[in-house]
Order: C-alpha cells, then structure tokens, then sequence
C-alpha cells in the first residue's frame, strides 16, 4: 500500500535535512555571492576593460547585464562551486557515521544500496540548486546594475532576452551535469571513513589535481578522462547554433565516472562493518 | 508464516574477530521470548559488537544468529521492522528538533506508514517524557534527553524485541530510575527485552535472565535463580558462648564454620530451617544475638566466575 512512497518518503526526508541545514544555506548564499560581488565590482571600477581583457566575458558584463552569471560560472568553477561540492559530497556516508545517525538509519532498517542512491540523488539536488543560485543572482544582480538587452552570442549571432534567459539554464544544467562524476566519486570516498572533514578534503584534492593534469600539455592523452576536462566546455552553449558534442562527451564521461565510483562506493558500503 | 519459535534471539558460536583480537569469540546467545535479558560484562567484553552482529551493522567472522526467527544477516530486512535498538548510545542530528530526528529515521524505514508517522512519533516522545523538548534542538539536549529520544526512537512501532545497549548510562540517578521504570512498563506488555549492561545492579533489578560476558565469551548463562543457585547459602550467627555452639551445630550437620569478628559463618543448605537451629541452641542455653540466612549473591558468583571481580579484563 504504501509501497510507492517508499523511495519518495526517505528521498523527501534526505532534502529536508539537507536544507535543515543552515551549512546548506550559507554554501548556497555564498555561491549567489559570486556574481554578486564581481558585478558590483565591476559597476565601480571606473576604467572601461579593454574587449580580452581579464576573464572571458567579463567586458560584456557592462553592455548586457546578462553576462554576469556567465561570467561568475567561469570565476567559480576552478575553486568554488568544487569546494561545496566536495563538501556535499564528502558528508554524506561518512557525515551520518561521524554522528552515529548512520548505524540508527540502517537499523530502521533502510537497505544500504537504497541509501547510497538517495544520498547521491540529495547532492545533486544540491548541485543543481548551487548552479541555478548562481545564474539567478547573476542575472538579477546584472539586471539592476547594468542595461539589460539582447545578447550578443560568441558566434556573433544576437538571441532575445528569454532565450538568453533559457541558455543561463542550460548553463546551469550543463554544469550540474558535469559535478555527477566529482559527486560520486565523493560518495565513494564518504564511504571510506567517518570523518566527513577527510572525505570533504580528499574530494577537492580530486578536483585540483585533475584540473592541474588537465593543463599538462604532456598529459594530453589523460586529459578527455579527466571529470573536469569539460567543465568550462559550457561556452558553447553560448555559440549560435549551439555546440553539442562537448555536451554529449561529458555527459558520457560523467555517466562514465558515475557508473565506477557508484560501483566501488556500493562494493565498499555493502559489505563495511559500522562500528561507529 | 511459520509459529514463533520459543527464542527471540539465537546464535551459534558468533564470533567477530579485529585482526587477531577476538572480541567476540564463540559466544551461543538463547533468549527467550517475552523475558527481560540481561547481557551483562565489563567495559570492552564485546557486549556492543554482538549487538552490532545482532542487527545487521557489522558482519560476523563466524557463526550463527536468529532474530525472531529469521536467519542474519540474510533476512535482516524482514527482522529489523520488528525490532527496536538503542546501539552504543543515542546519536541524532544536533541542528534539528528531537520530533524532526524521529520523523527521518521513521522515514528511512520503508515498512512503516507514513500516515501515521506524526501521531507515533508524538506518542513515542509522551512515553519518554520528552513531550515539552520535542520541537528543541538536539544539540540543546541533556545527555539524558538523548538516551530518551534513543529510547522514543525504538518505540517509533509497536516493536517484538527492544535491544537496548546500556541504555542508563550517562543519567542521573533520577534519569536512571526513570529509565529502568519504562523498561519494566516495557516488559510488563509482554515485549523481549535484550538489555546489555556492565552494571549488576542493574541486571539483577530488571532482569529474569542473564549472560554474563568477559573477555568476549560467555561464562554463564540462564534464568537469574538458575545462576544464583550457583553460590553457597551461609548461616550467620553471633552467640556467647561459641565453643558449645559449635559442638551443638555439629550435631545438626553444621561444620566448616568460620570466624568473622564475633560472628560465626557456616555454609548450609539454601532450605535449610533457621528456626530450629535456633530453637535447639536457645533450649541448651546459648544466647542468639543474631541468626540469619545469606543467600549468595550474584556479585560473588561473578568473582567465583571472572576471579579478579567485575574489572575492564583488556
Ligand atoms: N572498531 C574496532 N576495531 C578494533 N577493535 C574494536 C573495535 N570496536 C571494538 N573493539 C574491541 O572489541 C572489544 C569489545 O568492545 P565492545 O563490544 O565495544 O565492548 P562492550 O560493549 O562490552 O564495552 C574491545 O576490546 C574493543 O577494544
Ligand atoms: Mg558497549
């Protein structure tokens, strides 16, 4: 009878602590900061950026307030956005060992590989709501600040503001779709230890690393088996027609990465003795 | 589905090995059902990994274990519903309510219904008391609302079995008292209760059953009268004139008495009549200024059984 709310029931109640959190709310506060901050520092500088200059698009973000997410993204995602990820992502196995919740939840009983799922489907929820923060505020902030029109597109090509509005989401998406495989190889790594702050750190460590291989010219052969080797691919989701292969690659790498950690991350979590 | 069967917990030479410590080491577990059982060891006699073996957390190196009749861990999902369980104390989100901690563990459990959560979580925390703290956070929490909140969790559903692992630890004697009233009321409906302790006292105020665990075996287990008729009854005595009264005690089939003080300590029978003697030691005129029985306690039976008395063994 209540067999369809099974599922639904421990996922429902999986968001609830998440978002119970305030930790949740300030890394998401946080993340709105970022185009926040760069638009307001941008509206003071008084000298004019030459075109080029400083990060790409941060130029348009004075002609078309509609830049500014674009722009943060590109400011977030080396350090920042991986940072809450990992945090996400690092917490939660070894976040409900540390506190013992773990061993109550398992007793309740909840079957481990359907908590695995849940708690990986909670960070992405969490991915998908840090992405969207960003490009929300992003185009508010570069709303009330700057002129607001159509966009002029990398090709060239000028879209209206509602299918600019469309392409901040799929930006949004795009990068959610490209935390899926750092996600889960920080569920795998939660389930190694029960100190949340380790698995959190050895998450990032994961992302630097690989985005340092990524700029090894040496290492070019590794580089497409990189997780963060598409990452700043979503620029042409800017270009008219839209570019999707890089969608398409990534997709398949992060399915890639999702389908080996989840495994080694069910391997380890199905047969671990919890004796915290 | 089959009968119950007449254990609500069964192993088989359960062992659980860490590396080459064995802290858990062949122990066989009969508890019946419907009794209060007491697990009864010092700290680090493997009381909380047997429990964790029990309950599907950790897996056993060796060995065999029925919950309610279902084989563990392959049935562990079918068993657990049934079965409520403090495990080495409570542990709860700090940032969220008490009734909110209760409300997501009860959602992690798929057999239970989501309909009724709210009135049971409410009734689980009005039975521990914890009416008035519920919508605090856990983090402002005593020590001893959190044992309740542990115990309100294990009574989310009518339950078969409570595994409660030390659940008096850390409270006040008024907490403690509480606790232990609750685990009668518990019994009294007619729920097994496993109840791991490292306190005598404690077993022996709650409990009609008992193992006694040291250094992760078994050194005894049965019905508390069972393991109390073990020790010796004594006789105690304290008389004026001790020369006759030994010869006269003879006479009843009374030696080896020893000299405490002024008082005279003989092991006897446990039916033995006390009012006889007395009556035969005051009719050859010996004063009796004390005459009394000492049933053996199961405190001496554990120094008989652990030889260094009730000590952490590692
Ligand atoms: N995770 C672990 N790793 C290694 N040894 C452990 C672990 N947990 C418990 N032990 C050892 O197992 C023994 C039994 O511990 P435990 O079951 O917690 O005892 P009790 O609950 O009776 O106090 C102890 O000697 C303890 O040191
Ligand atoms: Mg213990």
């Amino acid at each position: 009878m209540f067999a369809k709310s099974l599922s639904l029931s421990l996922m429902a109640s999986e968001l609830r602590v998440m978002f119970t959190r305030r930790r949740t709310w300030a890394m998401l506060f946080a993340i709105a900061m970022i185009p926040i901050l760069l638009a307001i520092a941008v509206y003071l500088s008084s000298d004019r950026l030459a075109p080029g200059e400083g990060p790409p698009f941060l130029d348009r973000v004075t002609q078309n307030g509609l830049f500014t997410g674009f722009t943060a993204m590109l400011l977030a995602l080396p350090l920042f956005l991986p940072l809450t990820i990992s945090v996400v992502a690092g917490d939660t196995i070894a976040g409900e060992a540390g506190l013992g919740t773990l061993r109550y939840l398992l007793i309740a009983p909840v079957n481990r590989a359907r908590l695995l799922v849940v708690k990986y489907l909670g960070t992405l929820v969490f991915a998908l709501a840090g992405t969207f923060t960003l490009m929300a505020a992003g185009a508010m902030i570069g709303a009330i600040l700057f002129p607001v029109g159509p966009v002029t597109l990398l090709s060239g090509d000028v879209i209206q503001i509602p299918e600019a509005l469309g392409r901040m989401a799929l930006v949004a998406l795009y990068t959610t779709i490209s935390m899926m495989g750092m996600l889960a190889l920080g569920l795998f790594i939660s389930t190694l230890t029960t100190i949340p702050v380790g698995a959190m750190t050895g998450v990032l460590i994961a992302s630097g690393v690989s985005q340092i291989l990524d700029n090894l010219p040496q290492l070019s052969w590794l580089h497409e088996w990189l997780f963060t080797h598409y990452w700043l691919d979503f620029a042409d989701i800017l270009r008219q027609p839209m570019e999707l292969s890089s969608f398409g690659d990534n997709l398949l790498l992060q399915l890639g990465y999702v389908a080996v950690f989840g495994s080694l991350a069910y391997g380890r979590f199905t047969t671990k003795d919890i004796l915290s | 589905m089959s009968e119950k069967g007449q254990w609500a917990i069964e192993t088989n030479g359960l062992t659980k090995a860490f590396g080459d410590q064995k802290a858990v080491h062949g122990i066989s577990l009969a508890v019946p059902r419907g009794s209060v059982f007491g697990f009864l060891g010092p700290n680090g006699s493997g009381k909380t990994t047997t429990i964790r073996m029990l309950l599907g957390l950790a897996e056993a190196t060796d060995g065999e274990i029925k919950l309610l009749d279902h084989q563990i861990p392959k049935e562990l999902q079918v068993a657990l519903p049934k079965v409520g369980a403090l495990v080495e104390g409570p542990a709860f989100y700090p940032y969220m309510s008490g009734r909110n901690n209760l409300i997501r563990i009860d959602s992690a459990d798929r057999f239970s219904d989501p309909s009724t959560r709210k009135a049971r979580v409410d009734a689980a925390l009005e039975r521990v008391g914890l009416s008035n703290a519920a919508k605090k956070k856990v983090h402002a929490y005593s020590l001893g609302m959190k044992q309740r909140l542990g115990l309100a969790n294990a009574l989310l559903k009518p339950r078969e079995l409570l595994v409660l692992d030390e659940p008096t630890n850390g409270l006040d004697p008024q907490g403690t008292r509480e606790v232990r009233n609750l685990i009668r009321s518990l019994a009294a409906e007619g729920i097994t209760i496993f109840l791991s302790s490292h306190l005598l006292t404690e077993i022996e105020q709650l409990c009609d059953h008992v193992a006694v665990m040291s250094a992760g075996k078994i050194l005894a287990q049965g019905s508390l009268a069972e393991l109390r008729s073990h020790g010796q009854t004594r006789l105690i005595l304290r008389v004026d004139k001790i020369d006759e009264a030994v010869d006269i005690l003879k006479t009843q089939g009374i030696g080896k008495i020893k000299f405490s003080k002024e008082n005279m300590i003989a092991p006897v029978a446990e039916d033995i009549d006390v009012a006889k003697i007395n009556e035969v030691l005051v009719k050859k005129k010996i004063k009796v200024s004390e005459i009394r029985l000492e049933h053996p306690s199961l405190e001496e039976y554990f120094v008989d059984l652990t030889g260094e008395g009730f000590e952490v063994v590692r």
